[in-house]
């Protein structure tokens, strides 16, 4: 499969890779997927209490290119973005941003995702808590 | 000397041609370009001869008879042949059809049409090295049954069934068996009557040989197989397969399968040494690695390893110097990761995480080590950005944690 150049620049050099401490208040964490569909996203962000500006953003992930790219791409668009700002980011975006073709739109989707599980997880520690999906957790 | 990139190590896809065995093919396209079954002119007749030349040549490879090879368009016309032919011609018999898992889609998909018909498959399951249970089989086999099909090694791990096993079962049950042999015919030794299998299937382009050609071995004594053809026409190959000959095809895998049986035991050898010093290199440059199927029941060429936590395309992707198959649904249009590595009870993430290597005749140990450290570099790196990696260095066991399955 041919991959546009941003999708490989992003699989090169990815941006923001690593994590946030997942115990601060001002953290939420979003961790989206499965590994049985070969697809596993943690997406952090970190809040400036004072401004609600997304001050930092770090991603793992576990899939493909385009899977990389995508939760690459949305830590550089998150940071300086509020919150509701960052819960408008579409799929759409992303997927027209790498030209991902269909077969890969679903890593768009999953990064969507990730972004609203980090947003709601750092909003349930604020006390906000709202509808928005929560991350996949350990049961034990 | 500077290694050639890219590096080739998928020879389970298919091979380059030998250039013997194009030197040996070329006249018949231009001066030898007769038709085969032309009886009355000298080109028909030495289209003829090369063909009979190269029947011999491929029945030797596997201590058949000459007349007991039916040249066909490669092993999917193969598989088709043999089991459709069977099961259409011992339709009194019998309509139950033996099979496993991880064959290969042309047989399996042959087998789901015959069952769309009023035919009974038994898929057998495989046992975690990827081989099937001889008292499965024992089990599964009823008076109604006319046919196993069961692959000589497997195309995606490589493992080798026991097939002198289950030829002696089906013997004893006077039930015909036929073997999809193409990954192993030409690397390790094939005899039919020590392994006592009825129907082999074949292919040119996985043995130095050119693709658009294969075989059928049918035998012919103890018991006479008889088959349905499913391609009429003018009788061509004992009436078992009409259509005039591709005499060049043909002559190009007569040389292959000559060039394989002289060359099979220190190509092996030589391959065995190369595939065990990638294995070893890769386990001691990276923990959790895990191999796919049995080790001892192996061709020597091959290797598939799982390496935990990294997803197959993004490694491919880091490696994209080096021509290798991923288990990853991402290499397919499916979205669903190997069927074979699932058969085995490896869990879908190590499937989706899975590199099948196929080691040839011009693999080299230079390009050996470079594959094998590339592979470190890529898989450190990318674990270093894998959730799964991190979760698991933090003690998290990853089967009890709920995932959101998309």
């Amino acid at each position: 499969m041919a991959y546009s150049n941003k999708v490989i620049d992003h699989y090169e050099n990815p941006r923001n890779v690593g994590s946030l401490p997942k115990d601060d208040p001002n953290v939420g964490t979003g961790l989206v997927g499965a590994p049985e569909c070969g697809d596993v996203m943690k997406l952090q962000v970190k809040v400036n209490p004072e401004t609600g500006v997304i001050d930092d953003a770090k991603f793992k992930t576990f899939g493909c290119g385009s899977a990389i790219a995508s939760s690459s791409l949305a830590t550089e668009w998150l940071k300086g973005k509020t919150v509701d700002q960052a819960l408008a980011i579409k799929n759409t975006e992303i997927v027209a941003e790498l030209s991902l073709p269909p077969v890969k739109i679903h890593c768009s989707v999953l990064a969507e995702d990730a972004i609203k599980a980090a947003i709601s997880d750092y909003k349930k520690k604020q006390g906000q808590a709202d509808s928005v999906q929560p991350a996949a957790q350990p049961t034990a | 000397m500077a290694i050639k990139l890219p590096i080739y190590m998928d020879y389970h896809a298919t091979t380059p041609v030998d250039p013997r065995v194009v030197e040996t093919m070329v006249p018949y396209f231009t001066e030898q370009f007769g038709n085969a079954a032309s009886r009355n002119h000298p080109f028909g007749w030495a289209a003829e001869d090369a063909v009979e030349q190269a029947r011999k040549h491929v029945s030797d490879l596997i201590g058949a008879g000459a007349k007991e090879i039916v040249f066909t368009s490669g092993a999917t016309e193969s598989n088709n042949l043999a089991i459709k032919g069977v099961a259409e011609m011992y339709r009194e018999k019998g309509r139950h059809i033996i099979t496993a898992v991880t064959e290969h889609k042309a047989v399996i998909d042959t087998c789901k049409r015959l069952e769309k018909e009023d035919c009974r498959v038994t898929y057998l399951p495989v046992q975690k090295d990827g081989r099937i249970s001889l008292d499965d089989l024992r089990n599964a086999i009823s008076d109604r049954t006319i046919l196993i099909s069961i692959m000589t090694a497997n195309n995606e791990i490589g493992v080798l069934q026991p097939i002198a096993e289950i030829g002696a079962i089906a013997k004893e049950k006077g039930i015909l068996f036929h073997t999809d042999a193409v990954q192993a015919v030409g690397k390790v030794p094939f005899n039919v009557n020590d392994l006592k299998v009825d129907l082999v299937s074949l292919t040119a382009h996985k043995m130095y040989g050119p693709k658009g050609v294969g075989a059928l071995y049918v035998r012919r004594r103890n018991p006479r197989v008889l088959l349905a053809p499913q391609i009429d026409g003018g009788g061509h190959e004992r009436g078992m397969r009409s259509g005039t000959l591709n005499v060049p095809g043909i002559v190009g895998m007569g040389k292959a399968a000559a060039l394989c049986k002289a060359e099979m035991t220190q190509d092996a050898a030589r391959l065995g040494a190369l595939r065990d010093r990638l294995n070893e290199r890769l386990h001691k440059g990276l923990d959790e690695i895990y191999v796919n199927g049995s080790m001892e029941h192996r061709l020597p060429h091959s290797l598939n390893v799982s390496f935990a936590y990294v997803e197959g395309e993004s490694l491919l992707m880091g490696i994209n110097d080096v021509a290798v198959s991923s288990g990853s649904a991402c290499t397919s249009a499916s979205l669903e990761p190997s069927y074979v590595l699932k058969a085995l009870g490896a869990g879908d993430d190590l499937a989706h995480s899975s590199i099948r290597f196929g080691l040839g005749r011009w693999t080299t140990q230079e390009e050996v080590d470079y594959v094998a450290d590339k592979l470190i570099t890529v898989v450190t790196r990318l674990r270093e950005m894998s959730p799964l990696y991190e979760l698991a260095k933090e003690g998290v066991d990853l089967s009890t944690m709920q995932w959101q399955v998309h």
